[in-house]
């Protein structure tokens, strides 16, 4: 098994200002929006170097998603900042109508997505975002894993024409890809070999599924295990490719199990290679307050509930 | 300033366009578009400066965003009469796969448009952003939206004209067509709008009345002067007081018209009031 090390917990929202920052410095197009939540989304870096680029718009997401889509009109490329709830769900119009539909070059930038955003509560925990964002035709979905990730996305979007969901949290996580990654849309990253079963992980159950694939191999049982940052478009070879050798597949995401990354693969399975399937996700429920460790323990987000899941999958083949 | 007259043969023209462009499908909003004929044509022929020919991005030139997509047929008829698209194209409003869509949109790529629009209180924010690009792009051009008064009910145009008060967004003219109508009747008693000038000073905008709508020498007039009142700081809103369904008799002073075609009878009828002026499509 290949060895992961984790090269210093961070916040995947600080790798989100970081690469902001770096576009800031080698892109003029690039301008960024956020609505009252500087701190949180880490702009202030961007906000410093180019005051001119910058747009507060206060608490008002409809009409942040509206300028946005504006300012791509004269060549701009929009970073909108602010909570996953308030970039989708609370917008869907807007962004359906003004940016999706109207093609426009806007980069939706997602922070505190799902359960670990924590205390909080259910009211800020959307659970059902990547579902909302995959279903508008021409959007790009991703959701990112750790701090370099999603420094290398945030800087990858930026290149490629066309609106994209940048989903990721806000808390301080395992950082164990490259620094260096080249950050490919739509592009799986193969993490571990495996024959027995299949694990695709998105977000922050990715580092859990490297986890489980520790355990599982210690009970004998070898996984392969699949970062698929991009929800959509999905990388469908990768995962025909892997389930073909495994005949299994275990799907694990901070998301409702309804509209999210095990639906989009359930699909391609179903269309191409029926296979054995288990969805390590939130089960058609609101989150609640907690610590993001004690509310991914009990909503069955961790490496645990992946061993488990792999375990049942492995015995349906 | 063109003859007057000739673009009163214009608005005479759209006019036409707009009923045949609605009776041949059997759909769409002819009321607010006969009330706003003489306000597209005097933008489009008199007060905005535009370039040859479609760039999305509209560098140095005047744009204009439609927030009330429902009133496509005039905005439809305005911008080919305007040379963006073919005349003909006007025979194939609402029809499958049209680039002419119920709703004004830039998904089937038609010249002119910019955003889509038709589900309402979308544009006025959309237009604020085009604004801000061309400060950043130092592009002295006016940024131009019209919004129906009915949509002013929708909370985000609050949002955007907090927005665009507060940060100084004075190459905006937003215009409201005030002619007091929705679907579900007049719209005092829909939902009274109150005093929507004091609303626009109360938010820090400047504000001027277009007390005759559907004049054209009082529309080109009030615009021009907008544009003298623009980059003073502030953004300025025109309430434009029209009459919906202008220029066909039956159509107008009522809600009825709003999404409703009329049939071959009122068609004749419509367009006997509306001779042909620029040739037919």
């Amino acid at each position: 098994m290949k060895t992961y090390e984790n090269t210093g917990s961070k916040d995947t929202r600080s790798g989100f200002g970081a690469g902001l920052t770096e576009l800031g410095r080698t892109n003029e197009h690039v301008v960024a929006l956020c609505a009252d939540l500087i701190g949180s989304l880490k702009m202030q870096q961007f906000i410093d170097e180019n005051p001119e680029r910058f747009f507060q718009i206060g608490i008002a997401e409809a009409n942040m998603m509206g300028i946005a889509a504006g300012l791509t009109i004269g060549g701009k490329i929009p970073f909108t900042g602010t909570f996953a709830n308030f970039s989708t769900g609370r917008v869907y119009d807007q962004i359906r109508q003004s940016i999706a539909y109207s093609g426009k070059n806007v980069k939706i930038c997602a922070s505190h997505a799902g359960l670990t955003l924590g205390e909080d509560g259910a009211t800020h925990q959307i659970l059902e975002d990547i579902g909302l964002m995959k279903m508008l035709p021409g959007m790009t979905v991703i959701n990112t894993c750790d701090y370099n990730q999603t420094k290398a996305a945030t800087i990858a979007i930026a290149d490629h024409k066309g609106p994209v969901y940048l989903r990721f949290g806000r808390p301080v996580v395992p950082n164990f890809t490259p620094a260096d990654q080249k950050f490919e849309i739509g592009k799986a990253v193969q993490l571990q070999e495996g024959n027995d079963v299949t694990i695709v992980a998105t977000g922050h159950l990715v580092w859990e599924a490297l986890e489980a694939a520790k355990t599982l191999n210690e009970k004998g049982i070898s996984a392969d295990v699949i970062d698929i940052h991009t929800i959509k478009p999905l990388d469908k070879e990768a995962i025909l490719k892997s389930v073909k050798k495994t005949g299994c597949i275990v799907t694990a995401e901070e998301h409702n199990y309804l509209g999210g990354l095990g639906e989009s693969v359930a699909r391609e399975l179903s269309l191409e290679h029926p296979t054995p399937q288990e969805f390590v996700a939130t089960q058609d429920t609101f989150g609640e307050s907690g610590t993001p460790a004690q509310l991914m323990e009990k909503y069955g987000l961790n490496a645990d509930a992946i061993v488990k899941a792999a375990q049942k999958v492995v015995k349906r083949k | 300033m063109a003859d007057i007259q000739q673009l009163e043969a214009f608005v005479t023209q759209v006019r036409r366009d707009i009923l045949r462009q609605v009776h041949k499908v059997n759909s769409g909003h002819p009321g607010g578009s006969l009330g706003c004929a003489e306000f597209f044509v005097a933008l489009y022929q008199e007060v905005m400066e535009r370039r040859d020919g479609f760039d999305m991005d509209g560098i140095e030139e005047d744009l204009f965003f439609l927030s009330n997509g429902h009133i496509s047929p005039v905005f439809y008829s305005v911008l080919a009469r305007s040379g963006y698209f073919p005349v003909e194209e006007l025979n194939t409003f609402r029809l499958l796969n049209s680039r002419l869509q119920g709703h004004p949109t830039t998904h089937e790529g038609l010249p002119g448009i910019r955003i889509a629009s038709g589900s309402l209180g979308q544009g006025l924010s959309v237009a604020i952003g085009a604004a801000q690009a061309k400060k950043l792009n130092k592009d002295k051009h006016t940024v131009f939206a019209l919004m129906g008064d009915g949509e002013l009910q929708e909370g985000q145009n609050w949002e955007a004209i907090m927005y665009a008060a507060a940060n100084q967004v004075d190459n905006l003219i937003a215009t409201v067509d005030l002619n007091g109508q929705q679907i579900d009747g007049s719209t005092d008693k829909v939902l009274d709008l109150g005093n929507v000038r004091a609303k626009f000073e109360a938010f820090g905008w400047t504000v001027l009345d277009i007390e005759d709508g559907n004049n054209l020498s009082a529309i080109i007039n009030g615009l021009k002067k907008a544009k003298s009142l623009s980059g003073n700081g502030k953004p300025v809103c025109i309430l434009l007081h029209t009459v919906m369904g202008n220029g066909v008799d039956f159509m107008m002073h009522t809600h009825a018209w709003h999404g409703k075609a009329p049939n071959d009878e009122q068609l004749a009828d419509g367009l006997s009031q509306n001779p042909e002026t620029l040739g037919d499509y």
